[in-house]
């Protein structure tokens, strides 16, 4: 096994033993549920939202309308908690002078921390499908959906287009992953990292919303989280889809290659 | 290009703003040492030792670890070397043997199979497997030196290793460095305790505001601190001192009250009497002086001031 996969195996064994994974997994999986009941309790909802007009008549629209709600905020948030955390938790626990004096590279370690902290992105936004399927199946039925363009989609082909939705959020996510590592890197600081990111992912959709030019709002990292909307048109627009891949790629590239270069030289004297 | 040589350090430099936190600073550990490295708080000990662990970049001078450098060679610089500094820490939401299980990983899997014996030889396996953020400094402590063996070191290097242990402890510490040792491991340990550094280690470097102030043999130590320095009192004092100054090798010869002070060898100090006697002097006493170990090492580390800013 490579360095960095030892690295990346136990990255994950010790995001599986803190409370804090559970934050967003637990978020994630909560949020769809309350949503529904949130509906029962109530006549009208959020029927103008993408895909909103099928609530109500197939579970399947409730995982992708939640997704909707949480692009602005609360995913980024989750993505921070724990990318924010994953090299600042090493200086404030005092543990970095103990795994940098093994065998291991400092490039394979943190490249462990970064796959790792995209595994927990990826596995928050899955179970916030699979909790979306579940408890949106269950209070309204395993039925056809109707797509952006008003064209029926049969339930198996939604369910593909939706695993594929989901993938595609995840790269913008990603991305801010990414920024949340940089910062983790730079500041040493979790609670920084944190706040530091949610800066960073808000500022960005302040600025989508102030320039007027649309061009230049979709390469925006902001824009990309509607990236799959495009998998819900018919005929599928992949231009949209494509550009999510690639301006989150940038988004990601950028803020890791930065990190590295702290991470690979930096005194670890902190203690 | 690898070398037998556990540690050498030539002129290691690191600063800190204004302050030199090690300053001009040569080490050479041998192999089979038990080295001390002793100084009093914010000597530099746990900055040399970081330099040489690759934790930090010297500002200037180098290092190499059986002729590794461990500011550009590493992992491989510090193959055979284990250490930390400071206390050790670990993942306080991880048992203690999942810490070491991580580190052994760490190592690619060299010491996952001496893990359980490891554990047993610190006095750990009881708490084994309940999490390190319920162990005591002390447990903490004994986890270092096992997370260190798992590496199975012929160099290791440890910061201060009985800080913050009881009495016991620092028993059972230093019994485990001397069995270390007895195995044929290489130890550099930093102490601030002379005592300590005198019961384990055969080579001593004092280094006192970033400066090596003595390097060498303990018994040599041992030898320039008490012996060489004597008190004498005749029937005149005044006589005395020209004798001693004009006919002898004496050095430092100072008068102190009707008495003088001076420094010489032992079979020096046989001529001399006889030399005062042959003066006409009577000696009323000649005595060597008393300063332990300990005063010299205080003059060492505490006597004129070493400008430490650069
Ligand atoms: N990261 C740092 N930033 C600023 N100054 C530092 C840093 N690390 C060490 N120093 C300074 O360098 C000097 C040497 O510190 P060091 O920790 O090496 O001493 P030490 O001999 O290990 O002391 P102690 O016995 O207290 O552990 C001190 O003056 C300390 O304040
Ligand atoms: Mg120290």
């Amino acid at each position: 096994m490579t360095g960095a996969l030892v690295a990346y195996r136990w990255e994950l064994r010790k995001l599986v033993a803190q409370k804090r994974t559970y934050i967003g997994l637990g978020a994630a999986a909560v949020l769809p549920v309350v949503f529904v009941m949130v509906m029962a309790l109530q006549k009208g909802g959020p029927y103008d939202a993408p895909l909103g007009h099928n609530l109500r008549r197939t579970g399947l629209a409730l995982a992708l309308v939640v997704l909707n709600f949480v692009s602005r905020f609360g995913a980024q948030l989750v993505a921070a908690l724990v990318a924010g955390d994953i090299v600042a938790s090493e200086h404030a626990g005092k543990t970095l002078k103990m795994i940098l004096t093994r065998s291991l590279r400092r490039g394979q370690i943190l490249t462990g921390k970064t796959l790792a902290s995209f595994t927990y992105v990826v596995a928050t936004t899955f179970v916030l499908g699979a909790a979306g399927l579940i408890a949106g199946s269950a209070a309204w039925g395993f039925n056809p959906l109707t797509n952006l363009s008003g064209v029926r989609v049969s339930t198996l082909h939604t369910l593909w287009l939706s695993v594929a939705a989901l993938g595609v959020f995840s790269l913008p996510l990603i991305a801010v992953a990414a920024f949340a590592i940089l910062l983790s890197t730079l500041t040493r600081n979790s609670a920084g990292s944190i706040v530091g990111t949610l800066v960073y992912a808000l500022g960005q959709e302040a600025i989508a919303g102030l320039v007027h030019q649309s061009w230049a709002k979709h390469y925006l990292l902001s824009d990309q989280f509607d990236g799959w909307h495009g998998l819900f048109m018919s005929p599928i627009d992949w231009t949209l889809i494509v550009r999510a891949a690639w301006v989150s790629a940038l988004f990601a590239a950028v803020p890791l290659a930065l990190a590295y270069g702290i991470f690979k030289s930096r005194d670890v004297a902190d203690d | 290009m690898p070398s037998d040589r556990p540690v050498e350090a030539r002129g290691l430099v690191k600063r800190y703003g204004p302050i030199t936190a090690v300053d001009d600073v040569d080490l050479t550990v041998e192999p089979g040492d038990v080295y001390g490295f002793l100084g009093p708080n914010g000597a530099g000990k746990t900055t040399t030792l970081r330099i040489l662990l690759g934790l930090i970049r010297p500002d200037g001078g180098e290092a190499r670890l059986f002729g590794r450098d461990p500011q550009h060679e590493l992992p491989e610089a510090l193959d055979g070397v284990a250490g930390f500094v400071e206390t050790p820490y670990f993942y306080p939401y991880l048992s203690g043997r999942k810490n070491l299980e991580l580190l052994a990983a760490f190592d690619r899997d060299g010491g996952r199979a001496r893990i359980d014996q490891l554990l047993q030889l610190v006095d750990l396996s009881g708490r084994a497997d309940d999490r390190v953020g319920g162990y005591s400094q002390g447990m903490r402590q004994r986890l270092g030196v096992a997370s260190s063996l798992v590496r199975d070191p012929r160099l290791l290097l440890l910061d201060e290793p009985t800080n913050g242990l009881d009495p016991g402890g620092m028993r059972d510490m230093r019994r485990l460095v001397d069995r270390l040792s007895g195995e044929g491991i290489t130890v550099l340990l930093s102490s601030h305790l002379l005592a300590e550094v005198e019961e384990l280690c055969n080579r001593v470097a004092i280094i006192r505001t970033g400066r090596i102030v003595y390097e060498g043999m303990l018994a040599d130590l041992r030898a320039s601190a008490g012996t060489n320095r004597y008190r004498l009192r005749t029937t005149d004092s005044r006589l005395a001192r020209l004798t001693l100054l004009e006919h002898s090798d004496a050095r430092d010869v100072s008068p102190d009250g009707d008495e003088l002070t001076f420094s010489a060898a032992e079979e020096e100090v046989a001529a001399i009497s006889r030399m005062l006697v042959g003066a006409g002097l009577g000696i009323t006493a000649l005595v060597p002086e008393q300063q332990s170990l300990e005063s010299f090492f205080f003059e060492l580390t505490e006597g004129e001031p070493v400008e430490a800013v650069a």
